[in-house]
């Protein structure tokens, strides 16, 4: 089954001579080792990379080694050390896990090989179109620098025993908080989560959510944030430890849930709540949930230092993470439960029918339940507003 | 014979030990040397075994049974040193102790330890741990491998001083009877008058530098 | 004259051997050093100029962060201290004891944060214990870890070091006629308490300088027990700079350089006031036992003391506990005081992802101990040849563990970099000595310089040159505290997490970097498998340095109790 659609995909191949280049690829790519530098802090991610592996080893003779990290930003300044000390080729980072403000930074000090997503065989299941959710990462154009792999959506958890009524939308954090002193907080802004948090009150509260979307100005800060601030100040004082100390990350949050300290995590995988479930971490009651009008949604996405030492299996790794059959697996819960980042539209017939035969579960929400995915603000207004949150609550 | 020519021990800062000495000991006889606490007795046997602390200065001659030694390695030398205590090695059986420091060419060394054993009332005991030895067996077994080591000459660093007053004589007796049995010069020094007389030897008294 | 001409390699020996230790740390210094005044081309810095210094002068907190460091580490230095000093008395006391504390000093620092963390944390064991009785159903909200002054900070620090400062004060009481001060002293009338301060803590503080300089500079500059225990707005400066080498904004990475420059002088500033602190204490001191030594009130302080250092113990082995029990829970949720239904399930889904980090770390260990204690008895040898010392080398060696590791690692990746030196292994390997080495130089030292010397003359005397000097008599005799430095050079191995993390690339998981990346997850329970596997490593170690002489020298009472 799975050689038959190998066969497929390599006679489709074949016929354009534009992936006639892709077996050049694939020759080259033959009994390389890539290491793929991508955060370690989640078990089920962890053991889906060593699929991952084991699928490319066996079908492309490609090897996965997976260089696990506690922040995305230790692979970027291993590049940069690479780049420092003027090593240009047999860099030690061929693929990483990156999005956001990250992949800004790389794509801006030229630290990244491409653009090459766009030429791969399986980037015509999405949708490249200007604007389209796998085209843009944080407002910052893609341009083939990366390849998108998982969707990310940012939800709330929250144990439905305790909370059978989570607050309805950003602003009812508040009267919540108030009703539950010491029952919530957010990882401290510094860490991506944290930042999120704030990113999702500014879309629901700024008066002009479009100029989100423009580099910050000081006249469109001061305009777009005053509102949050007035709500984060009320907020504040009846968040665990009140408001004077912040969990390090996402993970510490998830662990203060896990141990009853506080009654709402978050998460930026929708299936989050159904693993930690099935994993035993959380009580079975655990569900996600959503504020009403939508969360922000954004695609992980890997790239390819400019310095990879092993490129050509980097990018056949790449290629495989869009694969129908590997989306479908990612998204199964059992496995990942991460949505396919493919564009139904474009898929064939039965590759349709086997997403839609998934499993469920009961913690795992529906994309549906999920609302509007909204888009990042501009990367600019994430760094102000961590700067200025620590100016206001920091120390 | 072991001559000493003019022997001088400077120490560190340039300050001579003792006034120079000049001595010889001939092959069977133990001569001892004597001197107030401080003047330097152990150095000297330091100087003449080669085992002078860094920094100390050397002059004079040390020559042994014709050959001159004065700038030999310690381990060359081939003269042998009996101090107080821990005289035997705590890592190896009392048989091992012995055969230390035997010559390689020998083949027959379990019975010469043996025999060395048997002669100093310790037969049976080669596997034993060092530390179950009282007091006079580890006395009279470290003589034993300091002899079976074959040296040409023999060197005694206040030898009886931790001994029981019971045991002394017995040891002393003991020692002198093997040394001169051995044939070889032996040098003792020591600061009682007892030693040196049971040692039968001529006494050489070490004096502090005189200030010129 | 022959005698130069066979001294000069053991001269030239430990010239070498600090070399390659200090090399790398230069190295990366000046790299750091060129990145803090604003030099970094690759990301288009080009200085020099102030401008990190003073993004980092305006970094929200940066004050408090700076005097949280200083105040964690120094109260943590001097309650290790206090407690150790106070055990110390005890243990001379009773004859024994002490024992009990290798767990506690085999155990890698970032797992037993993980463990304590959750003894004291306001869902764990101790919240717990008390649940029923105040009846809480959920935890209360109150910070009994990461609090904002560093507290459990400190409590975590302390329970880690006391033990390190213990064990070099027991070395130290081992140089001086100990129990003949302390007789002589009694017959005097004097309390036990008022001896010790009077009379044993002015003989031994020469020799306790260097490892409480090393508990303080570590303390005040360690990240992974801050991260855990220490408070998160604002963190230790450690924490503050660490995130900032992890900031998206690359322009960040000049203000953390900055902040590690900061961070040296910081430890260095509060090394010269410990200096200061001891000219004072020691004329003070020396017109109070001019005094006659009035110690009112010593003996309830030592009392105190020593039942801290009780609870200290204690909270070590809970957390010990805790990491293994977690390793075997499947759900443990407040306010339950075991896990349910505990299994090897984690144990057994978690296999395929320890073998190589265990097979690593192995390898590390094994290595870098192997390679130290040669250089060290290489270091000792020469020094027992030319029968010199050299104070400054001496001191050198222990500069690894006196500058904040932030401040040069991430500058030694660069400079191996373009030392064309690939990433992996051997680099790995090479930087874990640097900072094996010192230790296995402080627990062999003493007992290498202890031994009697007349054995090794008698041994000459036999014939015996320098070389069966060495290896039949030295080595076969020491070969107890040879095997305990050989341990604590495990555990120093196995506890390296940055190190391993810049020299292998991330490509060379070692036990320690699966236990920081996965303490960053929310499972607690994997954590508590790496963890206890972590802990488990040196104290096989530990035990095996006391089986193997115990079982060689069985028949040897010599060499027994030394």
């Amino acid at each position: 089954m799975q050689r038959r659609s190998f066969l497929a995909m390599a006679l489709a191949v074949l016929a354009t001579p534009a992936l006639a280049d892709w077996t050049e690829t694939l020759q080259a790519a033959r009994g390389q080792t890539v290491y793929w530098n991508a955060w370690g802090g989640d078990q089920r991610t962890n053991d889906f990379i060593r699929w991952v592996g084991q699928q490319t080893e066996e079908r492309f003779g490609v090897s996965v080694v997976h260089v696990k990290l506690t922040d995305t930003a230790e692979a970027v300044t291993r590049v940069l050390s690479e780049k420092s000390a003027g090593r240009t080729d047999g860099g030690s980072v061929d693929l990483i896990w990156i999005n956001g403000p990250n992949f800004a930074a790389m794509k801006d000090q030229d630290l990244l090989h491409g653009p090459f997503a766009n030429d791969l065989p399986n980037a015509r299941f999405l949708d490249l179109s200007e604007g389209a959710p796998a085209a843009l990462d944080f407002t910052t154009p893609v341009e083939g620098m990366e390849s998108a792999w998982r969707l990310s959506r940012f939800v709330f958890i929250h144990d439905s025993e305790r909370v059978p009524e989570p607050p309805a939308d950003m602003a009812g954090f508040v009267d919540w908080a108030a009703a539950h002193p010491g029952r919530m907080t957010h990882p401290d802004p510094s860490n991506f989560m944290g930042a999120t948090f704030l990113k999702q009150a500014l879309l629901e509260l700024a008066p002009d959510r479009q100029a989100l979307q423009a580099p910050v100005t000081d006249a469109a800060y001061a305009a777009q944030t005053a509102a949050l601030w007035d709500w984060y100040d009320a907020l504040r004082p009846n968040m665990w430890r009140g408001g004077d100390a912040f969990p390090e990350n996402e993970s510490v949050l998830q662990q203060l849930l896990a141990d009853g300290e506080v009654d709402i995590a978050m998460s930026f995988d929708p299936a989050a709540a159904a693993a930690q479930v099935e994993q035993g971490l959380l009580p079975e009651t655990a569900r996600v949930f959503v504020p009403e009008g939508g969360t922000i949604g954004n695609v992980s996405f890997v790239a390819i230092p400019f310095n990879a030492a092993n490129r050509e299996g980097a990018e056949v790794v790449a290629d495989f993470l869009l694969a129908p059959e590997t989306q479908v697996h990612m998204q199964n819960i059992e496995v990942l439960g991460s949505f396919s980042v493919l564009d139904p539209e474009r898929l064939d017939a039965e590759a349709r029918a086997r997403f839609e035969a998934l499993p469920t579960a009961p913690a795992l929400p529906d994309l549906q339940d999920l609302g509007p995915t909204l888009p990042e603000p501009d990367a600019s207004w994430m760094t102000r507003l961590t700067e200025d949150w620590a100016e206001r609550h920091g120390g | 014979m072991l001559e000493l020519n003019d022997l001088a021990v400077t120490l560190p800062d340039g300050t001579h030990l003792f006034d120079p000495l000049s001595l010889r000991v001939p092959k069977g006889c133990v001569t001892t040397v004597m001197g107030p606490s401080g003047v330097g007795k152990s150095t000297l046997l330091d100087a003449i075994g080669g085992q002078l602390a860094p920094g100390f200065g050397m002059a004079g001659r040390i020559v042994l049974d014709g050959r001159d030694v004065t700038r030999e390695r310690p381990e060359k030398r081939n003269i042998g040193i009996i101090f107080q205590k821990s005289a035997l090695f705590p890592h190896l059986s009392v048989g091992q102790n012995l055969g230390f420091g035997m010559p390689r060419r020998h083949r027959d060394r379990r019975s010469r330890i043996e025999a060395a054993l048997t002669d100093a009332g310790l037969a049976g005991m080669a596997d034993r741990d060092p530390a179950t030895l009282s007091g006079g067996q580890t006395a009279r077994a470290a003589l034993m491998r300091g002899l079976l080591a074959e040296p040409a000459a023999i060197l005694l660093d206040e030898p009886f001083s931790a001994l029981d007053a019971t045991l002394r004589d017995e040891i002393r007796g003991f020692t002198f009877a093997h040394l001169r049995n051995a044939g070889i010069p032996a040098l003792m020094v020591t600061h009682d008058d007892q030693d040196a007389r049971a040692a039968g030897g001529p006494v050489v008294a070490l004096n502090a530098k005189g200030r010129p | 004259m022959t005698l130069p001409a066979r001294i000069l390699p053991a001269r030239i020996l430990p010239a070498l051997i600090l070399t390659a230790l200090l090399l790398p740390i230069g190295a990366g210094l000046w790299q750091t050093a060129l990145a803090a005044m604003g030099h970094l081309p690759a990301i288009g810095a080009r200085g020099p100029d102030l401008a990190p210094l003073r993004a980092l002068a305006a970094t929200p907190g940066i004050g408090r962060a700076v005097w949280l460091s200083l105040f964690t580490g120094a109260a943590a230095t001097a309650l290790s201290f206090a407690l150790a000093l106070a055990s110390a008395m005890a243990i001379t006391r009773r004859g024994h004891g002490g024992r009990l504390l290798a767990p506690l000093l085999a155990m890698p620092h970032a797992a037993l944060a993980i463990g304590l963390a959750f003894v004291m944390a306001p869902s764990g064991w101790i919240a717990r214990a008390i649940a029923p009785v105040v009846g809480w159903d959920r935890p209360p909200d109150i910070a009994s870890i990461g609090d904002p002054f560093g507290l459990s900070l400190i409590a975590g620090l302390t329970v880690k070091e006391f033990p390190f400062l213990l064990l070099m004060m027991m070395g130290a009481c081992a140089q001086i006629p100990l129990q003949r001060h302390l007789r002589a002293g009694r017959a005097l009338g004097a309390s036990e308490g008022r001896l010790w301060l009077a009379l044993i803590l002015p003989q031994i503080w020469p020799l306790m300088r260097l490892p409480v300089l090393v508990v303080l500079a570590y303390s005040m500059s360690v990240v992974d027990v801050a991260l855990i225990l220490g408070p998160s707005n604002p963190p230790t400066l450690a924490v503050l700079l660490t995130r900032d080498y992890a900031d998206p904004d690359l322009s960040r990475l000049l203000a953390g350089s900055a902040g590690s420059l900061v961070q040296l002088a910081l430890v260095g500033a509060a090394a010269g006031l410990l200096l200061l602190t001891q000219r004072v204490a020691a004329s003070l001191g020396g017109a109070w036992v001019m005094r006659g030594a009035p110690a009112p009130g010593a003996g309830p302080v030592m009392a105190g003391l020593r039942w801290t250092a009780t609870a200290a113990t204690l909270a070590g082995f809970a957390a010990m506990a805790a990491l293994a029990m977690w390793s075997v829970a499947w759900r443990w949720p407040f306010p339950d005081l075991l896990p349910q239904d505990p299994s090897f399930r984690i144990w057994a889904r978690s296999l395929d992802g320890w073998t190589t980090p265990l097979w690593n770390t192995l390898l590390l260990a094994g290595g870098s101990t192997a390679i130290a204690l040669i250089a060290a008895i290489a270091w000792l040898e020469c020094e027992t040849r030319t029968g010199r010392r050299a104070p400054w080398a001496e001191a050198a060696i222990f500069v690894p563990l006196l500058l904040p590791q932030i401040g040069f690692l991430y500058g030694v990746n660069t400079a191996a970099l373009q030392a064309g030196l690939a990433p992996g292994l051997w680099l790995i390997v090479w930087g874990h000595v640097i900072f094996v080495f010192p230790y296995v130089m402080i627990a062999l030292s003493d007992p290498w310089r202890a031994m009697d010397p007349q054995h090794l003359r008698v041994a000459s005397a036999l014939g015996a040159g320098p070389w069966r000097r060495l290896l039949a008599m030295r080595l076969p005799v020491m070969l107890r505290p040879i095997l305990t430095a050989a341990a604590i050079g495990i555990a120093v191995s196995v506890a390296q997490y940055l190190p391993t993390l810049f020299l292998g690339a991330g490509r060379i998981p070692s036990l320690t970097t699966e236990a920081v990346t996965l303490a960053a997850s929310s499972d607690r329970r994997v954590t508590g498998v790496v963890a206890t596997m972590q802990a488990a490593l040196p104290l096989l170690g530990f035990l095996i340095a006391f089986v193997i002489p115990a079982y060689l020298h069985r028949n040897r009472r010599g060499l027994r109790g030394a």
